[in-house]
């Protein structure tokens, strides 16, 4: 139980200073900017209480937010995700998740991709409607959703499948 | 009274989830209808903290060109100082009649962003070096924004890539005034919008700032025209402006504090009343 919450907490800080420092900065092609501070909604363990990762996504949300000054669009969004995570889980393990015998380490790829894909295209549609804040550019929130999110999955896809071989 | 608690506790996850959405859903409507974001910003220690660690190291990348930067301020500064010293050999001029208007501080900056659509820069000064709200900030290039908010040893500064960004500007050969927006698109262009259609408008003109505000001193450089419209109404011309600075490459900055700011505002507001 301790080790789930340490590393957990290890996690939170880790995702969050490589997304202020490193993620925030990238810039490519000027404007296309990965967010995998989501990680850690993804890998929340199942088991847990709900509401404790809504508060969480929240607070990781709002420490995003502070430090690249955008008022709470990652909060909002963050937590959008975490309130929507059952319903991918549902639709992307199917009865693995209504058994809650979900191992992040050891899934198919296959399904881990589509949790993450829908997981990241929600939470950036989320977070770009509320960055622009306007219904005119709409365009300009599609553009940036799409680039931001095929960054987003490639990194996170990745990170997850990096770092659970290494725990076998 | 029962059914109550019983709703709140089958919906709790729900109940939460509408509670932190709207916490969030708040800040963000306030950090775009009002001119300060008040609660949640990067002038303060933890993020000042985290930035400055950062950038200890990673100005060590960027020394070259800031050299680079500096000897060529310097050179122009030499140049100013040769021609004044040539000019007052034939007349004597007075200088105990004369004030200072504006006082100058260094800043480094600390965190930079562009790619928003309302684009913040964090600086390691704060209000323990003297800054407050509405101290303009530049570098030897030109304008970069407007201090927003202080915390103790921290600022941010509300770039002119933000779409809340409104600063008065006008033609370098002309008077003819316009207010400086940004459309949120391009880090390399800003929107000089509201220039009356008498000003005659040429590409490759440079735009300054307009002196008409009590924040930036008259003619600090902008940027040049690239291309300009007329407005749907006829009356006006939209000028796209190239700006002088690369926004996205910004390593020392100046901030301008105008002297003579409490007695303009007092003055103006004497009118409003």
């Amino acid at each position: 139980m301790n080790s789930v919450i340490g590393s957990n907490i290890v996690r939170f800080v880790i995702l969050l200073l490589l997304q202020v420092v490193i993620c925030n900065n990238i810039n490519f092609f000027g404007y296309i900017n990965p967010y995998i501070y989501i990680i850690f909604i993804f890998l929340y363990p199942v088991k847990e209480d709900r509401l404790i990762l809504l508060l969480v996504s929240f607070m990781l949300g709002m420490f995003v937010d502070m430090f690249s000054d955008s008022g709470g669009v990652h909060a909002a969004a963050a937590v959008c995700l975490a309130y929507a995570r059952p319903i991918l889980l549902k639709s992307s393990f199917g009865m693995l998740y209504e058994h809650q015998s979900i191992k992040f380490t050891n899934t198919e790829v296959g399904s881990l991709i589509s949790y993450v894909t829908f997981g990241t295209v929600l939470h950036h549609l989320i977070l770009f409607s509320l960055e622009i804040f306007n219904i005119t550019d709409i365009l300009l929130i599609l553009k940036k959703t799409l680039f931001s999110s095929i960054f987003t999955i490639i990194l996170s896809v990745l990170i997850i499948i990096l770092f659970s071989r290494n725990r076998k | 009274m029962q059914q109550i608690f019983n709703f709140v506790i089958r919906n709790k996850t729900f109940l939460l989830f509408l509670l932190l959405f709207s916490i969030a859903l708040a800040l963000t409507i306030q950090s775009h209808s009002y001119h300060r974001s008040k609660f949640i910003n990067s002038a303060n220690g933890i993020t000042g903290g985290v930035y400055g660690t950062v950038n200890s190291v990673d100005q060590y990348f960027d020394l070259k060109d800031e050299n680079q930067i500096l000897a060529e301020e310097n050179r122009l500064l030499r140049e100013k100082i040769l021609n004044l010293e040539n000019k007052s050999d034939s007349s004597f001029i007075d200088t105990s009649y004369a004030k200072e208007k504006y006082k100058v501080f260094t800043a480094e900056v600390y965190k930079n962003s562009y790619s928003l659509s309302d684009n913040y820069l964090t600086i390691n000064k704060g209000e323990k070096d003297g800054l407050v709200e509405d101290f303009g900030v530049i570098t030897s290039n030109g304008i970069i924004g407007i201090i927003d908010n202080t915390s103790n040893g921290y600022a941010t500064v509300l770039s002119i890539l933000n779409r809340k960004s409104r600063i008065n500007a006008k033609l370098k050969s002309t008077n003819h005034i316009g207010s400086l927006k940004w459309n949120g698109k391009s880090p390399e262009f800003t929107q000089l919008i509201d220039v009356s259609k008498f000003a005659p408008v040429k590409v490759g003109d440079t735009i300054v700032t307009g002196g008409q505000s009590s924040i930036f001193p008259q003619g600090i450089g902008i940027g040049t025209i690239d291309s300009f419209e007329t407005d749907i109404s006829g009356d006006t011309y939209n000028i796209n402006v190239k700006l002088f600075n690369d926004m996205t490459n910004i390593g020392t900055v100046y901030i301008l504090q105008n002297l003579d700011a409490e007695e303009i505002k007092t003055l103006q507001n004497s009118i409003d009343e």
